[in-house]
């Protein structure tokens, strides 16, 4: 990009910035009325609902609202201002349909989803043997080794996305929608791999390639390149709105919410202790790694994530096989959930509602997230990346995901009348558990009936987890904030203190509503996105025939063991 | 013309290794010195979205600096002693890598130090120069340490 158009572009940047503030500022009377768009979305089935679900799906107890104003912390009053400043921009992005409790948000990302899959003719089945022998390496060029490898690419993705939503987000939309939650979560998780894979394509396809080596890819990218290719206006004010989108989401729910959740977990282990201590300590291992460049605390998060990852689908899979006369069960009460809810809050609707949910909160195809991990993969072909990333929502959501949901199911911890075969609700509207435990506490407890050691293996894993989707999200944020106000030292280093920062408010703070501020702006991110991949397929669908023409016709070859030193 | 590989590291082994080539070079007469230092890397190791994002630049500088400090002195000094030679870099894993080239190449052999400290890891897994006797196509001699080195 020339100086010229970095300058032209800055009054367009602080356009955007004060439009945004000036939006919020506005409106603060339409927030006190709703400013938890889940709850209210759940008052239909649940008017006492005191559970209150995040992006990430973990449960959050409401704080026992203190009457005593005198009694509000410094926290709560950030918390409250926030609240009433933003708290409608939250209830716009979560609101439901209108007559439904379903999130038009869920909805929105259920059909891009749905039309990126009949449009490349379901990619996401055609393509995933292709898919698997990508990431082999049976198509890179050993000349490129020492490049990032597909491998690499998708496993730093993956790192970005599995998560609390994987462990403690499905304990919520099983909680709530029963097991028939989980075939309409696997289902949305199959038609998000379509998404992935027509974001991740265009990522690739568009990134900026600088003379130093290093790479920046993204929706902002392809947004202004790719619009300008096809010959469409306002690429360039989407590229500004989704980056602003991403920063926000990346200090919340990459971050803030983060942090929130690893001190829980913490404290739960450890007994209570303030939550700056936490903060504090993993304000300093972000830094020492995303500033000071200590790779090795890095590479051995990188390293031990997958292990955890593989270690919870192990075990997930120890506990289904210990009680392998329930499976088919299992699978029956998932079927049947599906179509009839067998007595869940809302029928089949609640169950779908749920399981389409977590998907979509789950492996954020779609978001555009995705677009900037992947761009860093060495290919001379952006289509082999897109096929690489469909793996992604389905290790995700296909795999970890639904192992969640079975080990739940399985393990009978859900309460079901011997009667009518139909599920006991509490007075929340959740399925009355033994020991009435929900969220996260609900996956434990599933697990801990198989094995009585695992809770505490699980609290490693979710600290872990959230540490290195912490890591994943500051580099989002960052490509753009570089986007937004240029590549260098000072300006990278101002984004990456402003991170740690945030760890610290994250870990420190009960800021609800901040919280579902940086949800909401993770999923507007995926408003602008899915659009501009809408204008964008056209040029997909040419990359993705020229490719596969290609690979048939034998010009795109594997490359054999020997042909390595040649 | 014989061809033989010779593993370089940058350190005494391997010049152990190239001195014993060059033994085998000048009995030999019509032979060629295929110097090759390998930069260990994995396709499947695990790294930071920003680690991954300066990896090329990363990559470029790692084999200017194999060129610049380990295999052009080698070269010049040998070649300076009369001696054909041909150098190569790589990334990857230094035992499938010294086969493959010895494959692709036609050597009559391969010539590598044995490093003199043995960690854990080693003890268990056994180093390159195991794994190398244990797979390689082509004879390997391996040059243990001699008491100049200690």
């Amino acid at each position: 990009m020339t100086e010229l158009q970095r300058m032209s572009r800055i009054p367009a940047v602080l356009l955007a910035v004060l439009g945004l503030v000036l939006m919020l500022a506005a409106s603060p009377l339409a927030a006190q009325e709703a400013t938890d768009p889940v709850a209210s979305e759940q008052e239909g089935a649940a008017p006492d609902a005191v559970m209150e679900e995040t992006q990430q799906g973990a449960v959050v107890e409401e704080p026992a609202v203190e009457t005593a104003p005198a009694a509000l912390t410094i926290d709560q009053k950030v918390d409250q201002v926030f609240a009433s400043s933003t708290g409608w921009f939250v209830s716009l992005i979560f609101a439901p349909l209108p007559g439904t409790s379903f999130p038009w948000i869920v909805l929105w990302l259920v059909v891009g989803a749905t039309v990126f899959t009949l449009y490349f003719r379901f990619i996401q089945f055609r393509a995933f043997g292709h898919a698997i022998s990508l990431v082999r390496g049976d198509y890179s060029d050993p000349n490129d080794a020492g490049e990032v490898s597909h491998f690499q690419a998708l496993a730093t993705a993956l790192s970005g996305t599995v998560g609390l939503g994987n462990i403690a987000g499905v304990a919520v939309a099983v909680g709530i929608g029963g097991p028939g939650a989980t075939f309409w979560m696997i289902l949305a998780g199959l038609m998000g791999m379509a998404s992935k894979f027509t974001e991740c394509t265009l990522g690739v396809k568009y990134r900026n390639e600088y003379e130093d080596g290093t790479v920046s890819g993204g929706p902002m990218y392809y947004m202004v390149k790719g619009f300008r290719e096809r010959g469409l206006a306002g690429g360039g004010i989407m590229a500004i709105v989704f980056s602003i989108f991403c920063i926000l989401g990346s200090f919340g729910g990459g971050n803030m919410f983060q942090a929130n959740q690893a001190h829980a977990q913490l404290s739960g282990i450890l007994g209570d202790y303030p939550g700056w201590i936490t903060g504090v300590i993993f304000a300093a291992i972000v830094f020492a790694v995303i500033v000071g460049g200590i790779k090795s605390i890095a590479r051995v998060t990188e390293k031990v994530v997958p292990f955890m990852g593989i270690l919870y689908v192990g075990t997930a899979l120890l506990i289904i096989a210990i009680n392998y006369h329930q499976i088919g069960w299992a699978f029956s009460q998932i079927f049947a959930g599906a179509f009839t809810g067998l007595g869940v809050a809302g029928g089949l609707v609640g169950a779908l509602i749920q399981g389409f949910k977590r998907a979509a909160f789950s492996n954020e195809a779609g978001v555009g997230s995705a677009a900037i991990a992947h761009s860093a993969v060495r290919t001379k072909e952006p289509v082999t990346e897109g096929v690489v990333s469909l793996l992604e929502p389905f290790i995700d959501t296909v795999v970890i995901c639904t192992m969640t949901a079975l080990v739940i199911t399985i393990s009978g911890v859900q309460q079901i009348d011997p009667e009518t075969g139909l599920f006991i609700l509490n007075d929340a509207g959740m399925i009355a558990t033994t020991g009435d435990v929900q969220g996260v506490q609900l996956t434990s407890a599933a697990f801990a009936t198989g094995l009585s050691w695992f809770p505490y293996v699980l609290a490693i894993a979710v600290i872990l987890f959230a540490f290195s989707t912490m890591i994943s999200w500051s580099y989002y944020g960052l490509k753009a904030w570089t986007y937004l106000f240029g590549e260098g030292k000072t300006t990278e280093l101002v984004f990456k203190l402003l991170f740690c920062f945030f760890v610290i408010v994250g870990a420190a703070a009960q800021l609800g509503a901040v919280i579902d501020f940086s949800d909401a702006m993770i999923f507007a991110m995926a408003v602008v996105n899915i659009i501009a991949l809408y204008c964008l397929l056209p040029i997909v669908r040419r990359e993705v025939n020229s490719y596969f023409d290609r690979l048939r016709s034998g010009e795109i070859r594997k490359f054999g063991a020997h042909a390595a030193a040649e | 013309m014989t061809r033989i590989l010779v593993g370089l590291d940058g350190s005494a082994p391997g010049e152990r290794a190239l001195a014993h080539g060059k033994m085998l070079a000048s009995l030999i007469g019509d032979c060629e010195l295929i110097l090759v230092y390998v930069i260990e890397w994995s396709p499947y190791e695990f790294h930071t979205p920003q680690e991954l994002d300066e990896r090329h630049k990363r990559r470029e500088e790692e084999l200017a600096q194999a060129h610049a400090h380990i295999l052009e002195p080698a070269r010049k000094a040998t070649e300076a002693e009369g001696f054909k030679v041909e150098t190569v870099v790589r990334h990857g894993d230094p035992v499938s890598i010294l086969e493959e080239l010895a494959v692709a190449r036609g050597a009559a052999q391969i010539v590598i130090g044995r490093t003199g400290h043995r960690g854990m890891r080693e003890r268990l897994f056994g180093g390159v120069s195991g794994k190398l006797i244990a797979t390689a196509s082509v004879p390997v001699t391996i040059i243990p340490e001699t008491g100049a080195d200690q």
